[in-house]
């Protein structure tokens, strides 16, 4: 709430020092500053599409490869090692660049702006992912591992029923940190042409002219999404924990 | 030879290292069905190795353990097959925390003996009546008491309908008042004819169930005898100390 308050007096400051401010650009009440806004605004659905589908496989992934990094086997071990240090070490932008620009050539398939921008931001984070669920997994006290044995259960159903659901309510806040920083990484896929947030705010700054309104826009609608997933994980958080206790 | 002569589970030699200290030394021990022991001992003398052993959650360097005819070897098909016999309790309870008492109770009927939801709920309700706390089905564990806990593990252990259980120490992380409702629990569950194995030091438990007492010093199974004769006369000096040393107090 008392974020959406400074959000608000900011706002009204900036608008204050009006001689230097061009706010006609995106005036809703003037017909090119409406469609101005509606076009800064559509990008919103592709970054959240972009995001949401990224976290998704990166948290698929990032699970999978947490596991072998469990095993009492040092070449699992190694191969969980391996994929988090070379994926860790690559920039995201050059891999959205690499997969868009070189993937297609070496697999020889062509691929759309939204996959490679999918595909690379997904990568880039399953390796933290991946290191999330291990800490998370083997946080788990290992009394739950043995009493898991006691009753027989298989493997599968040990992680599936024991440890993973006890394992993701702890690290329920570093998951919502990974999609923050996948909203705000979203960004980076603009380079490629990725119609989302941060690509229509340059193109309608070419046309127009006035990047302090249109990035101050851009500004504030990061602020008010990532404002916006934030609680909505913190909520997820608390009712998880009463889940337990009440 | 007739079956009844068969020990249900049978440890042959076994010897446990943890890198160079020998946990276990050529432990052998022949525990008929429906057998009553109760295996006490100082700290460290390798009591929890030794039954962690016979379900398989620690692995024996070598020697042999059988239990109901299936040799353990670690593979997961003979683990399986054991561990859907065997029953254990743990002094930290060890419940699910995220589930409710009647989910913690299902949760191995529905996975492991694949039974309809309706059979597990069912199992479930029976056993918690067993355990005296229907009342609490849809509580989650940190509602409840230390010896309604340590009840649900009983209870949850039970649903696997298994021929043996085993006891680590289930009531030392017990506030002194409620070590008896589970002991009570445990009594009755003895008189049903259950093959039980309890690491305890709750001597008048012991004297009151157990037909076999073992006691273990650094490894050894020093002493394995009746109550009586245990309690009496003990043969050991080894055993003797430490009988004194508990009964004391
Ligand atoms: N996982 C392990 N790694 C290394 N050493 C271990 C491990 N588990 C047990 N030990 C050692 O093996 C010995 C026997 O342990 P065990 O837990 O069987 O003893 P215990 O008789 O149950 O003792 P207590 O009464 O304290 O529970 C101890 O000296 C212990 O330190
Ligand atoms: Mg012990």
């Amino acid at each position: 709430m008392k974020a959406f308050l400074l959000i608000a007096s900011l706002s009204l400051a900036l608008s204050g020092c009006s001689a230097n401010w061009g706010w006609y650009v995106v005036n809703p009440a003037t017909d090119t500053g409406l469609s101005n806004l509606k076009f800064l605004f559509g990008g919103l659905y592709y970054t959240l599409l972009l995001s949401v589908t990224a976290i998704g496989i990166s948290v698929t992934i990032g699970l999978l490869i947490a596991l072998p990094g469990l095993s009492h086997n040092r070449y699992f071990r190694g191969i969980n090692r391996t994929y988090v240090e070379i994926v860790r070490a690559v920039p995201i932008l050059v891999l959205i660049l690499w997969v868009y620009y070189g993937l297609p050539q070496i697999a020889n398939l062509s691929i759309t702006v939204f996959w490679a921008g999918v595909i690379a931001l997904a990568l880039s984070d399953s390796a933290f992912e991946a290191e999330i669920f291990r800490a998370g997994i083997q946080s788990i006290d290992k009394g739950q591992y043995e009493a898991a044995h006691s009753i027989s259960l298989s493997y599968t159903d040990m992680m599936r029923h024991v440890i993973l659901p006890q394992a993701i309510r702890r690290i329920l806040p570093a998951l919502g940190n990974q999609l923050v920083y996948m909203l705000k990484m979203s960004s980076l896929v603009s380079v490629i042409g990725m119609q989302e947030l941060t690509r229509r705010a340059n193109e309608l700054v070419v046309t127009e002219y006035r990047p302090l309104e249109i990035y101050t826009i851009l500004v504030l609608e990061y602020l008010v999404v990532i404002l916006l997933v934030s609680a909505g994980v913190r909520w997820l958080e608390h009712r998880m924990q009463s889940d337990q206790r009440q | 030879m007739p079956d009844n002569t068969q020990p249900i589970i049978n440890i042959d030699k076994v010897c446990k290292r943890f890198g160079d200290f020998n946990a276990l030394k050529d432990v052998s021990l022949r525990i008929s069905s429906g057998e009553r022991i109760v295996v006490c001992g100082p700290s460290g003398s390798g009591k929890s190795t030794l039954i962690r052993c016979i379900n398989g959650l620690e692995r024996h360097d070598s020697g042999k353990i059988l239990v109901d005819g299936i040799a353990l070897d670690h593979s997961a098909s003979s683990l399986s097959a054991v561990r859907s016999r065997v029953g254990m309790v743990f002094q930290q309870f060890n419940l699910f925390p995220h589930l409710t008492v009647i989910e913690n109770l299902m949760l191995g009927p529905l996975k492991s003996r694949k039974l309809s939801r309706e059979a597990a709920r069912q199992l479930a309700l029976n056993y918690l009546e067993r355990v005296r706390i229907p009342e609490q089905a849809d509580k989650y564990p940190r509602q409840l008491s230390g010896g309604q806990q340590q009840r649900v593990a009983i209870a949850r252990s039970l649903c696997m309908e298994p021929g043996i259980m085993l006891f680590d120490e289930p009531t030392s992380a017990l506030d002194p008042e409620m070590i008896n409702e589970v002991l009570e629990v445990m009594a009755e569950l003895a008189a049903t004819g259950m093959t039980m194995i309890c690491v305890t030091h709750e001597m008048g438990f012991a004297r009151r169930v157990a037909d076999t007492m073992v006691f273990m010093d650094h490894g050894e199974v020093v002493e394995t005898a009746s109550p009586e004769h245990f309690f009496t006369s003990p043969s050991s000096e080894r055993c003797r100390d430490f009988l004194n040393k508990i009964l004391q107090h």
